[in-house]
């Protein structure tokens, strides 16, 4: 440990006298297999303190974010020259030409200077300046890559060195042990799992009939469309995809289809509380639970056009949530969220419990209150 | 009156009396830790047509094992006694191992022990073989088990043989929202549900033992699923002694099942029993019962739900004991009211819920009806507080169309 955190103070001290962020690295086609390292693939490169995007690599965001351990995420898209444009489409994800690089990177805030404790009320995108995400006061945990290949897309999670220089392929996965310091101050360890390749298909496969496997969940429209932050500039993603010959097809940003932005907190009037409730179970929710996705065996589809009655859960017995009913008889009881199988399942760190399935191991306190706050607002009630 | 319902609460008293002495899981401290990374590594390069052989020995698993989109994989141990994939230190994953996508996928002669949730979970695949596998929670039976132990779903040509089911919360061996399948000569012991069968297309089980869970055999429907089931032939089982209180989760669909429950049809449709032997079942040997019986019986179902248990076929079956100690007190006074303080249920109990909009003149027409052979039958007549319940045997004697045999071609046939 000692000699450990001797290594990272040197790195760290490097990094704030001589050395000068990398340039932005050339990306580069991988048509087969997988690199072991990161940089083999030129969208990021990490030096100097900081992680720089590659030439022509676009960062992007989402109205609301996955949750993930209360990781931040920096997401970048690369469409080879030549390639083309990825496909507009209202509803689905956007249809991406071979080749098509997509990273997200988790990272979380230092609290001090140890990398193994991390702050849980970091803001998207407060380190990151468009071109580069600075790396002086933040701890970069993996980039996951999803790429589009002749045959579909693949999908690795490359986990970053203790010297945060480089990243390494890590298709077995891997668990990094943190410390989770939330805003009050309070501390709690954190088993941070890096999924393993498999466990890519768990989510990314969000279609089990036409078996063209893994694919991206959140470059849509509705995610899409908003404000980004880019280096001297703010405009809306999909006007910028565009302009860029990223993308085919859009309609004007107005005309597109736009879910609520959420972070956190409950919003004080009824349509902004149920948009952003349903905002958050979409992007948290829906790749399983539709009705082609992994989920659809429990009859319960949480996509944003599907009505709000029985298969959303309202009055709906479980099928086989074994011990995620937490004794409770239905999905979502109107008016109670203390009687809803959902609001127990998103509380709950439990393997066997827990929702989602994968990708969390604390559980989201502001998203469960959101929720809570959400179904409590219901009149009604079942039976 | 309503039975079942009332039985959630007899199970939920029980589960909690069973807390505090419970047998301890099996001693894994002398067990392999390294092999973890080797198998998962071996499920992430797998080719399609791989074999997996996984070696005779103990080993930790302590994340989820998955297996995505991969056709044509067999993983095979040395036994289910000799090749143990324990997952008492699991630390990540709703499952022990999870398959999806995977077409022509066996599985045989290992076990898996002590997962947090599912222990066997397959789904969207196509001839799905399991052979000779142990799954078990080595402490017995307990609210903290797993609810799965074998569970198939959304899956085409499934054989489930020679295998074993222990201490599952829920299920023991599970299929559900399937089509043609297969489960033959299995043991399921000490779980909630022994076997259970739910809204899936053709199944035949035979050649089973489901003893000492708290209920047997299960053939259910439930309702806001994509699809219906029909055609489940249950026969030549032994189905016996099924009297373990109740211990899943309030809430879950078998929780309300009594304890003592040998066979139980719940909203099912085009089901054969026969042939089988069911013994020392305390409340009923078979059960026949509506989805207004399960404990949700205000749920808005959806139109093309159909909440009532038709065209049933209870042929010749062999019953011994059992129906004398029904679960709950509300059963039990039944009991003694119509049979006195020593008397029993007749073999076959129905709730007495049939769908009036489907009757002809007053009657079923011949096609729906709940048909019984030999024996008499109860109806329990809880549609109206079971005040008229009575012997009702001669008004179940008819017949039906047999269900045609399952056929899985090759799948089934190879040994």
């Amino acid at each position: 440990m000692r000699i450990w955190l001797a290594a990272a103070a040197a790195a760290l001290l490097a990094a704030c006298t001589a050395e000068a962020p990398p340039d932005p690295p050339a990306p580069r086609v991988v048509a087969e297999g997988w690199p072991q390292v990161l940089s083999a693939w030129g969208q990021l490169a990490a030096g100097g303190g900081e992680l720089v995007l590659g030439e022509q690599v676009t960062p992007y965001d989402l109205n609301t974010a996955l949750f993930s351990d209360y990781a931040l995420k920096l997401r970048t898209v690369w469409i080879p020259d030549g390639a083309g444009a990825a496909q507009y489409d209202e509803t689905a994800a956007f249809d991406f030409p071979v080749g098509s690089v997509i990273t997200k990177t988790f990272y979380y805030p230092r609290d001090g200077g140890d990398l193994t404790r991390v702050r849980a009320d970091g803001a998207s995108m407060e380190h990151f300046d468009g071109r580069a995400l600075d790396l002086t006061e933040v701890r970069l945990v993996e980039t996951r890559i999803l790429v589009r290949r002749e045959d579909g897309w693949d999908a690795a999670s490359y986990l970053w060195n203790d010297d945060q220089r480089e990243a390494r392929l890590a298709r077995t996965g891997a668990f990094v042990d943190l410390t989770l310091v939330s805003a009050g101050d309070e501390a709690q360890g954190l088993d941070y799992l890096v999924p393993n390749t498999n466990q890519c298909a768990n989510c990314h496969v969000t279609d089990t009939t036409d078996g063209r496997g893994v694919r991206p969940i959140g470059p849509k429209a509705r995610h899409l469309n908003r404000d980004f932050e880019y280096f001297g500039r703010t405009a809306n993603q999909i006007a910028v995809w565009t302009e860029a010959g990223l993308l085919e097809g859009a309609p004007a940003p107005e005309a597109a289809p736009q879910s609520a932005a959420w972070i956190s907190g409950i919003p004080m009037g009824a349509l902004e509380l149920e948009a952003a409730a349903r905002s958050y179970i979409d992007i948290n929710c829906a790749h399983c639970h539709s009705r082609t996705g992994q989920a659809d065996t429990s009859g319960l589809y949480l996509e944003p056009w599907e009505p709000f009655g029985p298969n959303f859960g309202v009055c709906k017995p479980p099928i086989a949530a074994g011990r995620g009913t937490g004794n409770r008889s239905f999905g979502i009881v109107p008016g109670n969220a203390d009687a809803s199988i959902f609001a127990f399942r998103m509380a709950s760190t439990r393997a066997d419990i827990m929702m989602p399935e994968l990708g969390r191991a604390s559980t989201h306190e502001e998203g469960a209150e959101l929720i809570s706050a959400w179904i409590d607002s219901m009149a009604g009630g079942c039976g | 009156m309503d039975v079942l319902r009332f039985t959630i609460i007899a199970a939920a008293a029980s589960g909690l009396a069973a807390c505090g002495s419970e047998p301890e899981s099996r001693d894994v401290s002398g067990f392999d830790r390294d092999y973890q990374t080797t198998l998962m590594e071996l499920l992430l390069d797998a080719e399609p047509g791989q074999v997996i052989e996984i070696p005779a020995g103990q080993f930790i698993i302590e994340r989820g094992l998955s297996l995505a989109d991969v056709d044509g994989v067999t993983i095979r141990g040395a036994g289910a006694d000799e090749t143990i994939l324990s997952f008492a230190e699991q630390r990540q994953g709703a499952e022990g191992l999870l398959v999806s996508g995977s077409d022509d996928f066996t599985i045989e002669n290992l076990a898996i022990e002590d997962t947090i949730g599912d222990a066997l979970k397959i789904t969207d695949g196509e001839n799905i073989v399991i052979r000779g596998v142990r799954v078990e929670w080595t402490n017995g039976p307990s609210t903290e088990n797993g609810a799965y132990a074998i569970y198939p779903v959304q899956s085409r040509n499934v054989l489930i043989e020679n295998s074993i089911a222990i201490g599952a919360s829920d299920a023991g061996i599970y299929v559900g929202q399937s089509d043609e399948i297969i489960v033959r000569n299995n043991i399921a012991e000490y779980n909630v549900a022994g076997i259970e069968i739910e809204n899936s297309r053709n199944a035949d089980v035979y050649g089973n033992i489901a003893r000492h869970n708290t209920g047997g055999v299960l053939v259910f429907d439930m309702p806001h699923l994509p699809r219906a089931g029909f055609g489940t032939r249950v026969f030549n089982n032994e189905i016996y002694e099924n009297n373990t209180d109740n211990f899943g989760h309030a809430g879950t669909p078998v929780a309300s099942v009594p304890a003592g429950t040998g066979m139980l049809i719940n909203a099912g449709d085009g089901i054969e029993v026969f042939d089988n032997v069911l013994r020392n079942n305390r409340t009923g040997h078979v059960i026949i019962s509506s989805f207004f019986s399960s404990g949700w019986s205000d749920v808005d179902t959806t139109s093309d739900y159909d909440p009532y248990p038709e065209s049933i076929w209870i042929g010749p079956n062999v019953y011994e004991g059992g129906g004398g100690n029904p679960d709950g007190l509300e059963l039990q006074a039944l009991r003694v009211a119509m049979f006195g303080p020593t008397g029993r249920f007749p073999p076959v109990i129905w709730d007495g819920y049939a769908d009036s909009a489907k009757m002809v003149d007053g009657a079923m027409p011949e096609r729906l009806r709940i048909c019984v052979e030999e024996v008499e039958v109860l109806n329990a007549d809880l549609p109206n507080d079971a005040s008229e319940a009575r012997l009702d045997g001669d008004n179940h004697r008819c017949t039906l169309d047999r269900l045609a045999p399952v056929d899985l071609g090759p799948l089934a046939g190879a040994r």
